[in-house]
C-alpha cells in the first residue's frame, strides 16, 4: 500500500526546472534512494517531501493526507541533514529530546525515549556531552537519533555521510539500515555515491537533470540500466558504437564483427548505429563466457588488488573495451599485444540507444 | 655576541659556527622584538592610565582625604541618577534585542537582499546627531494622540526609545556577527522538522546561541545609556548624565570622583559580563566539519 507518493512534482526557480515531472510511489517501510549527480534534483526533491520548498505543480501525499502546502513543522517527517545541524546549546540528550519537549511530552516519557535512543545508536554514555565534544559519526548518529525520537512518519536523509571518511561511512550506512528496518520506518535516502544507494535501498530512483531516468530495484538499476545516462552513471560499463545487422535477431556489428544482443532492438534501424553497453565483469578473456565473441590485442592490464583490468583493442578498429577479471595468483595476466578473444553472452549485451558511443568507452559510476 | 653551541661541531666546524651565530642572531632579533613590543603596550597604559590618575587626584584634593567620594555617595540624586540610567539601559537592552534579533534573524534568513539596506538605517544612528534626534522626538510625541511627554513615565519611554535608537548600530552588529557565526539556515530548518514554530527556534535555538553576542551588544549599550547627557536632558530625566554635567558646573572635585565611581560600575558590569558569558558550551559546529 502506497504511503508516501509524489505526483506530478515540478519545482521552477525563475525558468529554471530543478525537478520536472517527478513520480514516485513509497510502500509504507520501505528504503528508496534518490540517486544522481550535483545538481539533478535530488535534494530539492528532499526538501520539498519535507516541506522547506514548495512544488510549482503537483502534490505530495503522506499516508493518505495531502502535506504538499502544509508547512515543515506540521508534516511529522524526521530529516537527517548533511551537515548534521546538531544544536550547539544543547546537549545530545537535549537535541534528541528537542523534538518532543516541542511536541509537550511528559519530562519521564522524554527521558526513557531519549535512553531508548541512546542505547540504539550505542552513546549510552555521551548524553551529557556538547556536539563539540563528539566526532563526526557520533553527532551523525545523534542527527539520527533526533530526527526518529518523535516517531516521524517519514525519515529524510540528505547525503548524510558524505562528510565522513570511507570507513566510518560502511559501518554508519549499515546501522542506518538496520535501524530503518527494526523501527520499519518510510525512509528517502539522497546520495550521489552509487555504492550506497545500491547496498542500502529497497528502490533507487536515478536522476538526471531533475527527472527520473529510472526507478528500481538496485539489481535492475545495475543490470538492466533503462537510459545511456543510467548505464553510465550506475556502474562501470564500456560503451561501444555497433552498426544493427537485423533488428529482430538483435544482431549487431562491433568493427565487422559480429555479437548479438539478448533481446530485438528497437532503438535504431538495420544499418543504422547504436550504443551498446557490456559491463567489464560480463567479459571473459577466452571463449568460455557466452556465445558473443570478440577479438583483439592487450593494450593494458592494471592490476587493482582483487581486480585485474584487462584493455583490449578490437581487431582492425580503434574501440578498446575493457573486462574486469578475478586476480588469481597462480595465473599471470595477458601481456601487452597479446592477441585475445573476448566473450560474454547475449544477455550482458545492451542496446542503450542509437547513434554513436561517447568518446569514452568505460565510464566510472560518480 | 655570544655565542652558543647548540649542536655538536663534530666534523664540521665552520657549520657548527654559523648554527651558533644564527641561534644567537634570532634570539637577539626576538628580545628586540619583545621590547618594542613592551614599549607600545607601555605606551598605550600610559594613554589610558595618566588621565585616569589625573582624575584622581584632582579628586583627592578635596579636604579630607576622600572627601569627594563620600560626599558622593552621601548625595541621594547620586544614588537615584544612577540607578535610573540603569535600569533605563536594561530596559533598553531589553527592547533592542526583542527588535533587532528578530529582525536581523528574518533578514539573514529569508531577505538577504534587504541587509544592505537594513544595515544602513542601522548606521544613520552615527549620522544624526542626538540633539536632532530628540528635538525630534518631542515635537513629535509632546501633542496628541501621542503625548508621551506629558508624563514623567512617558518621558522615560521616549527616553528608552531613543536609547534603542542610538545603540541600534552597535546591537545590531554585534548581533549580525553572532548569526554569521551560525548556520542558522540548517538549524531551523532542522527545529522545524521537528515541529518547532518561530517563536520556539527563536528563543530556544537562536537566542541561546547568540549568548556572546548578545552580551557585548548589552555591554556596548548600557555604556551609552548610562553615560548620555543631550537626550537625558532634553527629556527632562533624572539620568546619570545631566546629574554629572549639574555636578561639574557647581563642585570641584566631587565631578572627578564621580566620573571615577561610574568608570568603576562600568568596568564591574563589564567584568560581570565576561563572565557571564565564559565558559559557554556553545562552541559553534561548522556544518559536516570535524
Amino acid at each position: 500500500m502506497t504511503f508516501l507518493e509524489l505526483t506530478g512534482v515540478q519545482k521552477r526557480f525563475g525558468d529554471v526546472a530543478a525537478v520536472e515531472d517527478f513520480n514516485l510511489a513509497a510502500e509504507r517501510g520501505e528504503f528508496v534512494s534518490f540517486l544522481g549527480p550535483s545538481g539533478c534534483g535530488k535534494t530539492t526533491t528532499l526538501r520539498m517531501i519535507a516541506g522547506f520548498e514548495l512544488p510549482t505543480h503537483g502534490s505530495i501525499v503522506i499516508d493518505d493526507v495531502d502535506v504538499t502546502h502544509r508547512p515543515p513543522n506540521q508534516r511529522n517527517v524526521g530529516m537527517v541533514f548533511q551537515s548534521y545541524a546538531l544544536f550547539p546549546n544543547m546537549t545530545v540528550a537535549g537535541n534528541i529530546g528537542f523534538g518532543l519537549r516541542v511536541r509537550k511530552r511528559p519530562s519521564a516519557q522524554i527521558a526513557k525515549r531519549v535512553s531508548e535512543l541512546l542505547a540504539l545508536i550505542h552513546l549510552e554514555d555521551r548524553g551529557n556531552r556538547y556536539p563539540y565534544q563528539l566526532s563526526g559519526g557520533q553527532q551523525q548518529r545523534v542527527a539520527l537519533a533526533r530526527a526518529l525520537a518523535f516517531e516521524p512518519q517519514v525519515l529524510l536523509l540528505d547525503e548524510p555521510l558524505s562528510a565522513l571518511d570511507a570507513k566510518i561511512r560502511i559501518v554508519l550506512r549499515k546501522e542506518i539500515r538496520a535501524i530503518q528496518r527494526q523501527l520499519g520506518i518510510t525512509t528517502v535516502y539522497v546520495t550521489h555515491d552509487q555504492e550506497e544507494a545500491l547496498s542500502l535501498s529497497d528502490r533507487v530512483v536515478v536522476m538526471s537533470e531533475g527527472r527520473i531516468e529510472q526507478i528500481g530495484a538496485p539489481a535492475d538499476i545495475y543490470n538492466f540500466p533503462a537510459t545511456p545516462f543510467v548505464a553510465s552513471f550506475v556502474g562501470t560499463l564500456n560503451l561501444i558504437a555497433a552498426n544493427v545487422i537485423d533488428t529482430g535477431t538483435g544482431r549487431l556489428s562491433v568493427d565487422g564483427q559480429e555479437v548479438r544482443s539478448a533481446k530485438p532492438i528497437t532503438e535504431g534501424r538495420a544499418g543504422g548505429t547504436v550504443t551498446i553497453a557490456i559491463r567489464p565483469e560480463s567479459i571473459e578473456l577466452g571463449e568460455g563466457g557466452g556465445a558473443n565473441r570478440l577479438r583483439g590485442t592487450v593494450e593494458d592490464a592494471s592490476f587493482l588488488g582483487s581486480i585485474v583490468r584487462v584493455r583490449v583493442r578490437l581487431a582492425d578498429s580503434q574501440t578498446s573495451v575493457s573486462l574486469d577479471t578475478f586476480n588469481d595468483p597462480n595465473l599471470s595476466p595477458p601481456g601487452i599485444d597479446e592477441a585475445v578473444t573476448l566473450s560474454f553472452p547475449p544477455e550482458a549485451c545492451l542496446v542503450i540507444g542509437s547513434g554513436p558511443a561517447p568518446v569514452v568507452d568505460v565510464v566510472a559510476g560518480a | 655576541m655570544i655565542e652558543e653551541r647548540n649542536e655538536p661541531a663534530g666534523d664540521t666546524p665552520n657549520a657548527a659556527r654559523v648554527a651558533s651565530v644564527t641561534v644567537a642572531a634570532r634570539r637577539e632579533r626576538r628580545s628586540f622584538g619583545s621590547l618594542w613590543a613592551w614599549i607600545i603596550f607601555l605606551i598605550g597604559v600610559l594613554y589610558f592610565t595618566v588621565p585616569l590618575i589625573a582624575t584622581f587626584a584632582v579628586s583627592m584634593r578635596a579636604k579630607p582625604a576622600f572627601a569627594a567620594y563620600t560626599n558622593s555617595f552621601a548625595d541621594p540624586r547620586f544614588l537615584s541618577s544612577l540607578l535610573y540610567s540603569f535600569v533605563i539601559g536594561l530596559i533598553t537592552v531589553a527592547l533592542s534585542i526583542a527588535l533587532i534579533v528578530p529582525t536581523a534573524y528574518w533578514v539573514r534568513l529569508r531577505a538577504p537582499r534587504l541587509r544592505p539596506i537594513v544595515e544602513f538605517v542601522t548606521l544613520l544612528p552615527f549620522v544624526i546627531p542626538p540633539v536632532v534626534l530628540v528635538f525630534g522626538l518631542i515635537r513629535a510625541y509632546s501633542r496628541p494622540p501621542l503625548p508621551f511627554t506629558n508624563t514623567d513615565i512617558g518621558s522615560s519611554a521616549l527616553l528608552v526609545f531613543a536609547y534603542i535608537v542610538l545603540s541600534l548600530p552597535y546591537m545590531y552588529r554585534s548581533v549580525d556577527s553572532g548569526l554569521r557565526a551560525i548556520d542558522i539556515r540548517t538549524l531551523t530548518e532542522a527545529a522545524q522538522s521537528m515541529g518547532a514554530g518561530w517563536f520556539t527556534i527563536l528563543v530556544r535555538i537562536i537566542l541561546p546561541n547568540l549568548r556572546v553576542a548578545l552580551l557585548s551588544g548589552a555591554f556596548l549599550s548600557l555604556a551609552i545609556v548610562i553615560g548620555e547627557f543631550t537626550m537625558a536632558v532634553y527629556l527632562a530625566r533624572p539620568a546619570f548624565g545631566p546629574y554629572l554635567q549639574l555636578l561639574g558646573a557647581n563642585r570641584a572635585y566631587e565631578p572627578a570622583a564621580v566620573s571615577l565611581i561610574s568608570f568603576g560600575v562600568t568596568w564591574l558590569a563589564m567584568i560581570a559580563i565576561a563572565m557571564l558569558g565564559r565558559g559557554s558550551r556553545t562552541r559553534i559546529q561548522v556544518g559536516g566539519a570535524h
